[in-house]
């Protein structure tokens, strides 16, 4: 099993980058002028996402260096120790939604602590797997294309986050718990 | 709603700071944030390039058609007021088996594009349309059978099996795209009730 969805993420991709201008030669595209046109949005593209990219990264950087963050954290951990979830956990479910990588270093650093193959390890996982940065998926997104007004989405995201947390505590505690 | 958000932030950061006797914190890290969100944006350049290269030479060959049409009843029951024959049909889909794949490089590019042509189709270009919002909450809520990164992340820290998370994941992930949807239909229904929310 894992050797196929191993193997199955390895060729994916290059198969896929070869295998599209192969078809659109076949099919009469001038492939390298099409590419380049194509690519050339690229850059108005990045641009555009910039001050939505630095409107969102200080406030949350600000949140997080500030030591809010971690009050925050000491403020919740009750309620979690009483609905019997791990607090060792509790950082993960609050950095998910707002920074992908900060969510993956937190992962790493509970790997390190209790081992990629304790129950907290594979909690962090799953949730690290299951759900993706809401804050970034909106700024970006939106930010593209110039969208400011992002009406319900970030609620609606938010919620989703948190029916990914609770799915994916119980689903490891009801799978690998001791 | 993201106003307010921002903004507690903002002042949660700043009284924190000031509690704890540090308010200096907060003119180092918004500049050190401010830097490292244009290192991102301006690093994401090449991978959007790439991607936005590639995707052109899909639609030109009509292959995003070809995939829109296999995957067009999913995508018809998510994003009803879509024309049938609209490139947004085949860059969504592209955009979706991105994710279900795992592929995070690709899944970004070929989502922004799809709502570069969702805002053609969008009556008030500064404010999300319904289908805008819809493709929004599937991202981030991100249906995912390879978590590839994860994966790495497992292998890396020394697993047994790095892959036996897979199954937890795809419960989870399931479970948070359900939701998603589920809040989506019923956001819609209520902004279309109430006007201008």
């Amino acid at each position: 099993m894992i050797e196929l969805v191993q193997s199955v993420s390895r060729w994916i991709l290059p198969v896929l980058i070869v295998f599209v201008p192969v078809f659109a030669a076949a099919r009469g595209v001038r492939v390298f002028e099409a590419f380049v046109e194509g690519a050339g949005e690229g850059f108005e593209v990045a641009v555009k996402i910039l001050p939505y990219m630095v409107a969102m990264l200080v406030a949350v950087t600000l949140f997080q260096d500030s030591g809010a963050m971690d009050m925050l954290l000491r403020g919740v951990a009750p309620i979690f120790k009483a609905l019997g979830i791990p607090s060792e956990i509790l950082p993960m479910a609050l950095v998910r939604p707002l920074s992908g990588s900060g969510s993956l270093a937190i992962s790493a650093s509970l790997m390190e602590a209790y081992g990629p193959d304790s129950l907290i390890g594979r909690m962090a996982s799953t949730i690290q797997g299951s759900t993706d940065t809401t804050f970034f998926i909106i700024t970006v997104y939106f930010g593209s294309v110039g969208v400011r007004d992002a009406r319900y989405s970030l609620p609606v995201g938010l919620i989703a986050d948190l029916a990914g947390f609770i799915a994916a505590v119980w689903i490891t505690q009801a799978v690998f718990g001791a | 709603m993201i106003n307010t958000i921002w903004l507690i932030f903002f002042l949660a950061g700043f009284a924190a700071a000031a509690i704890s006797g540090r308010v200096d914190v907060i003119t180092t890290s918004t500049l050190k944030a401010s830097e490292k969100a244009v290192t991102i944006a301006i690093g994401m350049i090449s991978v959007i390039a790439f991607w936005l290269g590639l995707m052109r030479l899909m639609e030109k060959s009509g292959l995003t058609l070809v995939l829109a049409r296999v995957l067009r009843p999913v995508v018809r029951l998510l994003f009803r007021e879509i024309p049938p024959n609209h490139p947004a049909n085949g860059a969504i889909v592209l955009n979706l088996s991105a994710n279900l794949l795992g592929l995070g490089n690709a899944a970004t590019p070929l989502g922004l594009k799809a709502m570069q042509h969702l805002q053609d189709l969008n009556r008030e270009p500064g404010r999300a349309s319904p289908s805008m919002c819809t493709l929004l909450a599937l991202n981030t809520s991100s249906l995912t059978i390879v978590p590839t990164t994860v994966l790495a992340l497992r292998a890396a820290s020394g697993a047994l099996d790095p892959a036996d998370i897979v199954g937890t994941t795809l419960v989870a992930t399931a479970a948070s795209t359900l939701i998603a949807v589920l809040c989506d239909r019923v956001a819609r229904y209520l902004s279309f009730r109430r006007p201008g929310r």
